[in-house]
């Protein structure tokens, strides 16, 4: 749910490799729409941009359960904090699917975690951003889970067969998030002045970095073409979060809210809303681990992953205790 | 095993009766009566289930795409398993 | 004939109020199970178990919000769900104590969970045949959850008992601390006993030994001991809480407090 346009290329040789009769019929079939499968071959610059591309899609699902779980035990309704519940549980689930497509390219759930606890993996950036009212509960269902629809019903299409397939799924179970968050935002600016100032603010707060949830221009990424040909992408950064901005500047009417944007208008010629400049600066001091929450989100998830080895260890002591004594009473040995 | 890597289940689902069972990913157990409830837990959420297979991964044996060519190649020649091989005068109903 | 009247009057309105105070019991005990439960989402030992404590949470939230509405309607003051949920003080919470007890590490969370799932079975299965059909509906619904959290609770009481020296340590500990707690759970009190007489409520005594033998029988397979019988200075059925239950509801009611009148 949490995608986020991020550079997923590496350092491995991606181009000047068609001359390879392989690697001309592994393009071939791409062009040709056909899915790629665990065990068919592929470029290794295709492996690995896949596995950064789907296990950071991963990651975001981890730690976007956190900015949303902070407000769980203080929901306003219990209709409400079911929901709550739901959508939070969701995202578990649909980092569980990534994890899963992830580890059929040949990296385990133990490296992929490691890779996050310890900072070396990127997440989408919006979760590093604090939920400071109920209101931002809604501002991330409306906006980030908006955004994040929008990046992800393209790779529904993707390329690579588990990859597209988890993405189906995620997609199908996403649709009560934003209509929840959406909900939730049009209860408060019906409601009292103090709920109506709380959405305001939480629109202020949430909609610059849900458009730089789109990425950077693809005109400052070297690697978009090569995602494109290898249709991993399918749409450019710049296109999605044109079609984000003309679908929730509306709703933001609808709302009575005040989209923060002096410059934001709508331009007849090219039927479009244009917006002012976004400070990309902010994004990449986020994306390097400057942002108002990245340290207390993975230190959460390192302490849990800790606190929580014990218990792991024992799982797995039980469960080879009980595989031995049933092996003895198989072979009739006395347990 | 050590606590870092409870091992690989492939998750297999049958959402109606009268259906096969689908494959529709993995996940980490310690063992099978944990890897069927978290199979539950995480692929049933919207009551798509009435039956659950897990299977350690380690225990599927698959056929090598490399060896597509052998395994399914001859198969395509029979043509006589395919019912169009055979013709079948139209009056002739129910075949 | 007066006198009469007034009494049967009084004795009706104490009937209802029983009734209402029997449904509460049930509903506050799940509902500040679910609320513990719900602290650990994010932050549980694998992603596979922070599912599946969101999805036990959601259960028991689910069975909380029809018994608040049930005892709402029994109450006839007009209070709904919510306003149960998020305007009363701890004094007025009917949930058993070992309910509201913190989650600890996960052998604690395991221990009270298991504990509670085992006593659910048999109340919801002893409800399943009240004489008040709403209640028995809820019983028969909340019963096929029960049986799945007394599969995973048991499951794991199993795992940590009988798996290193560390988790067993850890879960004897976590029976040792909250053994105290379950003295509540099968001692009947006035309502209980007037609920039973109307065929609405569980009679505990009949119940009590099921569950003993239950948890001994799951205590042997964890290799674990059963810690001697305490008594108990606290009432959870009769409001008399443990000092834990007034920050979990400050946490839990801080909007609706801090909002008077909002709609959410």
């Amino acid at each position: 749910m949490y995608t986020q346009a991020l550079d997923t290329h590496g350092k491995e040789a991606a181009g000047g490799a068609e001359a390879d009769p392989q690697v001309a019929r592994f393009q071939a079939r791409i062009d040709a729409e056909e899915k790629i499968e665990p065990k068919d071959f592929m470029p290794e610059a295709y492996r690995q941009t896949l596995i950064r591309q789907i296990s950071q899609h991963a990651h975001s699902e981890i730690v976007g359960m956190l900015p949303e779980g902070n407000w769980i035990t203080r929901a306003p309704s219990l209709k409400r904090k079911a929901v709550l519940i739901a959508k939070v549980q969701d995202e578990g689930g649909h980092g569980m699917y990534l994890y899963s497509a992830a580890e059929t390219l040949g990296i385990s759930r133990a490296q992929m975690f490691e890779q996050l606890l310890s900072g070396a993996a990127k997440y989408s950036s919006i979760f590093n951003y604090p939920t400071l009212t109920w209101a931002d509960v809604g501002a991330i269902g409306w906006l980030v889970d908006g955004a994040a629809i929008m990046n992800q019903i393209p790779i529904c299409r993707c390329s690579y067969g588990p990859y597209a397939r988890a993405m189906v799924r995620i997609c199908k179970e996403e649709s009560f998030h934003q209509r929840q968050g959406f909900e939730i935002m049009l209860t408060l600016t019906q409601g009292t002045y103090a709920q109506r100032t709380m959405a305001q603010d939480a629109l202020n707060r949430w909609w610059w970095p849900s458009l730089m949830m789109f990425g950077p221009s693809d005109a400052d990424s070297k690697h978009t073409a090569q995602s494109m040909r290898w249709k991993i992408k399918r749409f450019s950064n710049d296109e999605l979060r044109q079609k984000f901005i003309d679908i929730t500047v509306p709703q933001a009417h609808f709302l009575g809210l005040t989209i923060p944007d002096d410059e934001l208008h709508w331009d007849e010629a090219s039927q479009h809303y244009h917006v002012g400049p976004i400070d990309w600066s902010e994004f990449y001091a986020v994306l390097k681990g400057n942002g108002p929450c990245n340290r207390e989100r993975l230190e959460a998830r390192q302490r849990a992953h800790e606190a929580g080895r014990w218990v792991r260890e024992a799982a797995a002591a039980h469960a080879e205790r009980e595989r031995i004594r049933s092996m003895q009473r198989a072979s009739g040995v006395a347990a | 095993m050590t606590e870092s890597d409870w091992p690989l289940f492939e998750v297999f689902i049958r959402s109606r009766s009268g259906l096969e069972h689908k494959h529709v990913g993995s996940l980490h157990a310690a063992d099978a009566r944990m890897a069927v409830e978290h199979a539950r837990d995480v692929y049933t959420r919207r009551q798509e289930g009435v039956s659950l297979w897990v299977v350690r991964s380690a225990d599927i044996v698959a056929s090598d795409p490399e060896e597509a060519d052998a395994l399914f190649e001859p198969a395509r020649d029979k043509v006589y398993r395919h019912p169009s091989f055979y013709a079948i005068p139209a009056e002739v109903k129910n075949l | 004939m007066q006198t009469e009247t007034r009494t049967d009057t009084r004795t009706e309105a104490q009937q209802q109020q029983a009734h209402c105070h029997y449904v509460l019991r049930l509903a506050d005990t799940s509902l500040v199970l679910g609320q513990r439960l719900a602290e650990w989402i994010g932050h549980a030992p694998a992603l596979e178990e922070d599912l599946a404590l969101a999805n036990l949470s959601l259960d028991l939230i689910g069975q909380a919000r029809l018994l608040l509405t049930y005892a709402g309607e029994l109450e006839g003051q007009g209070r709904d769900e919510d306003a149960l949920a998020f305007l009363r003080d701890a004094p007025e919470f009917l949930n058993l104590a070992l309910a509201e007890q913190p989650n600890g590490d996960f052998a604690h969370t395991i221990v009270r969970q298991w504990l509670i799932d085992a006593w659910q079975l048999e109340i919801y299965g002893a409800l399943e045949h009240s004489s008040d059909t709403r209640l028995a509906a809820i019983a028969a619904k909340a019963i096929r959850e029960t049986r799945y959290h007394y599969r995973f609770s048991s499951g794991w009481l199993v795992r940590l008992g009988d798996g290193t020296a560390e988790s067993r340590q850890r879960t004897q500990r976590a029976l040792d601390d909250l053994w105290r707690f379950t003295a509540e759970l099968f001692a009947p009190d006035g309502i209980d006993e007037r609920m039973s007489r109307a065929g609405i409520g569980a009679s505990l005594p009949e119940l009590a030994s099921r569950w003993s033998a239950r948890v001994e029988e799951d205590l042997r397979a964890a290799t674990l001991t059963r810690p001697a019988t305490q008594p108990f200075p606290w009432h959870g059925k009769r409001g008399v809480h443990t000092e834990h239950l007034g920050h979990l509801l400050g946490e839990m009611q801080h909007l609706q407090r801090s909002y008077p009148g909002a709609r959410w």
